[in-house]
């Protein structure tokens, strides 16, 4: 029972809206753009950590400090945008995975006045719990943390509004264009260049709002938190669900988030007690928390197999690319 | 050649470009005449997509500038090339195979306030243009015999009904001039006829085209003026019953069966 109560709390946790919003914008840059950001941790790492610093050090009040975070991922687009959106796709993937790491060591290693070194920043959501309505528990969640919740599911409902109105537009047909051949969308009098900056400014922020999230409900913020594998995961959510499909990054990022709780509870309760189930010899109860990784891509590596487009996709675009 | 009577839309002077130690094209000169059909013709790799290539920003030349309706574009990035209205179609096809055939249609028109971020969210700002668009979209498609095909992804389509809707595809942006390269390669005879009729009514409507083509049956059917390219240099251009008349083109069509006269036209090119 604790197994199920277990999984379906991590569905709705806030890390799992949380690793939503991180993959609704890899799927406005890499599901409709066809933008290979391999830094998607940057961003969440630059809009997690522009809030918490403009809190705890310079005393900004929330939307202020709210807006530092977003103008700062915005700026970090613009600056890995403007040399390599006119290159080939590739110089954008080795320039957002080398960023991404440089942001977290520049996090973890430099002006320890204001970024707190490894320990990262905290305490800086007393602003935000100050206007909490719940003052008693929720569903057995605290009301500091059901708040955050409330907040990061509306934010991906609201971005996700926002995506699909973008997306079922005259604007999102140039986005799935560009993916396509962006020679043929130039010859017709597009501003590629223009297009593929709006992807990932656009994807880029709303990571950022993930950031805010995950921020606002740790109250805290580490350059742990940001490793390079995050934005694997981020990956793994988005064709897990189907990439360039609305409900894509959401399904995948709470199935993926609530599979890995499962499989974790489960073989815990296996490995347990005097008598475990699985031998001691085989797995013990410190190994779950790498094992669990292990049979999530061990299930993923059956779904690629059987269902290549992801849950949400398309069988008839998949075999499009086979003519 | 009576280069000053007849009114240009486009005038070209000494692009040249290379490829390594080959130079694929190299033009003194080139002027298209407005409101004309004009068909580009030559043996292969004489040139002419490196051409088309060049005149609409895919490729930037080593040297040679080009006005297009007395605006000077040479190095002008593709987009705007487009946009000023010189806008190519691709001689490897290029439709957007997960866009339906309708939406690769509606990529076309420029102008489209749906395009731009801050109004696409807001679909009654975008609705009436979109809906003007896609009747004439599905007029076009009627035209190039894909209106069946409308709802099914463009990559489901054969190599000819490719062609055919990435020239539909183009003539939705309303370009003063269509270039297409070689447009015809795959149809069917019957449609081909149709089209070209097609073709010609554009010309009627004030619109200028330049098409590479291998057919010089098509050629001398439809095309005003024609302009021969051998490699890499403009040998001959006029009507197609002169340029076809003329000696150098057959030479440079039949050159390889010819090898004698071929060494000869070169040695009196090194001399001169
Ligand atoms: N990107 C490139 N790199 C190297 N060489 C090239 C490149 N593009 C074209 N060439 C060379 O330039 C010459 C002209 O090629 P081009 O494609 O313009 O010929 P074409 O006249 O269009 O021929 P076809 O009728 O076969 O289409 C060829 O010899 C070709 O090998
Ligand atoms: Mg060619």
């Amino acid at each position: 029972m604790d197994i199920i109560t277990g999984t379906l709390s991590a569905a709705v946790s806030v890390q799992a809206a949380y690793f939503c919003l991180a993959a609704i914008g890899l799927n406005v840059q890499f599901g409709y753009a066809g933008l290979l950001n391999f830094g998607q941790a940057g961003f969440l790492a630059v809009g997690a950590y522009g809030f918490a610093v403009a809190v705890a050090s310079f005393e900004l009040p929330f939307f202020a400090a709210v807006a530092v975070g977003l103008g700062c991922t915005a700026l970090l687009a613009l600056l890995l945008g403007i040399p390599t959106l006119r290159l080939r796709a590739d110089y954008l993937a080795i320039a957002t995975i080398a960023a991404a790491e440089v942001i977290r060591l520049f996090f973890g290693a430099t002006f320890r006045e204001y970024f707190k070194g490894r320990d990262g920043v905290s305490g800086f959501t007393a602003d935000f719990q100050s206007v909490n309505p719940f003052d008693s528990s929720v569903l057995g969640f605290r009301p500091g943390e059901f708040w955050v919740m409330v907040v990061g599911w509306t934010l991906v409902v609201l971005s996700s509004v926002f995506v699909w109105l973008l997306m079922r537009s005259p604007w999102g047909r140039i986005m799935k264009g560009i993916r396509e051949d962006e020679d043929a969308v130039r010859s017709l009098g597009k501003n590629v260049y223009s297009y593929k900056m709006q992807a990932l400014v656009l994807g880029g922020l709303i990571g950022a709002l993930g950031g805010l999230v995950l921020a606002l409900g740790q109250n805290s913020v580490q350059p742990d938190n940001f490793n390079a594998d995050l934005t694997f995961i981020v990956y793994t959510m988005l064709i897990l669900g189907g990439a360039a499909r609305i409900f894509g990054p959401i399904f995948g990022a709470i199935v993926f988030w609530a599979a890995l709780s499962f499989i974790g509870a489960v073989l815990t309760k296996l490995t347990r007690g005097d008598d475990p189930f699985i031998p001691s010899w085989l797995m013990t109860d410190n190994q779950v928390g790498s094992v669990r990784f292990m049979v999530v891509g061990l299930c993923l590596m059956a779904l690629m197999i059987f269902r290549p487009q992801g849950v949400f996709g398309d069988r008839k675009e998949i075999a499009l690319d086979a003519r | 050649m009576p280069a000053e009577q007849t009114d240009s839309i486009l005038v070209a002077d000494g692009i040249r470009r290379t490829f390594g130690g080959l130079t694929a094209v190299d033009v003194d000169h080139l002027e298209i005449p407005r409101h004309k059909i004009t068909a580009l013709i030559g043996p292969n790799g004489a040139g002419k997509t490196t051409l088309f290539n060049l005149l609409t920003g895919f490729d930037e030349p080593d040297a040679g500038s080009w006005t297009f309706n007395g605006q000077d574009v040479s190095g002008k990035a593709a987009y705007k090339v487009a946009r000023l209205g010189m806008v190519r179609t691709f001689q490897l096809t290029k439709v957007l195979s997960k866009l339906t055939v309708l939406e690769n249609m509606r990529l076309g028109p420029t102008g489209q306030r749906g395009e731009r971020f801050w109004s696409a969210p807001f679909q009654f700002l975008w609705r009436g243009q979109e809906d003007a668009n896609t009747e004439r979209a599905r007029e076009l498609l009627a035209r190039f015999k894909l209106d069946a095909k409308e709802q099914d992804y463009a990559g489901s389509l054969s190599g000819g009904q490719r062609k055919l809707l990435e020239m539909a595809r183009a003539l939705m942006v309303e370009p003063e001039m269509v270039m297409l390269d070689e447009p015809m390669a795959g149809v069917n005879p019957a449609l081909k006829q149709s089209l070209l009729g097609h073709v010609k009514s554009l010309r009627e409507d004030g619109m200028t085209v330049l098409f590479v083509e291998h057919d010089m049956d098509m050629v001398r059917d439809i095309s005003d003026h024609v302009i021969v390219m051998a490699q890499g240099k403009v040998i001959a251009q006029g009507t197609p019953a002169d340029v076809m008349g003329d000696q150098r083109v057959i030479d440079a069509y039949l050159g390889e069966h010819h090898d004698t006269d071929i060494t000869q036209e070169r040695a009196t090119e090194e001399t001169s």
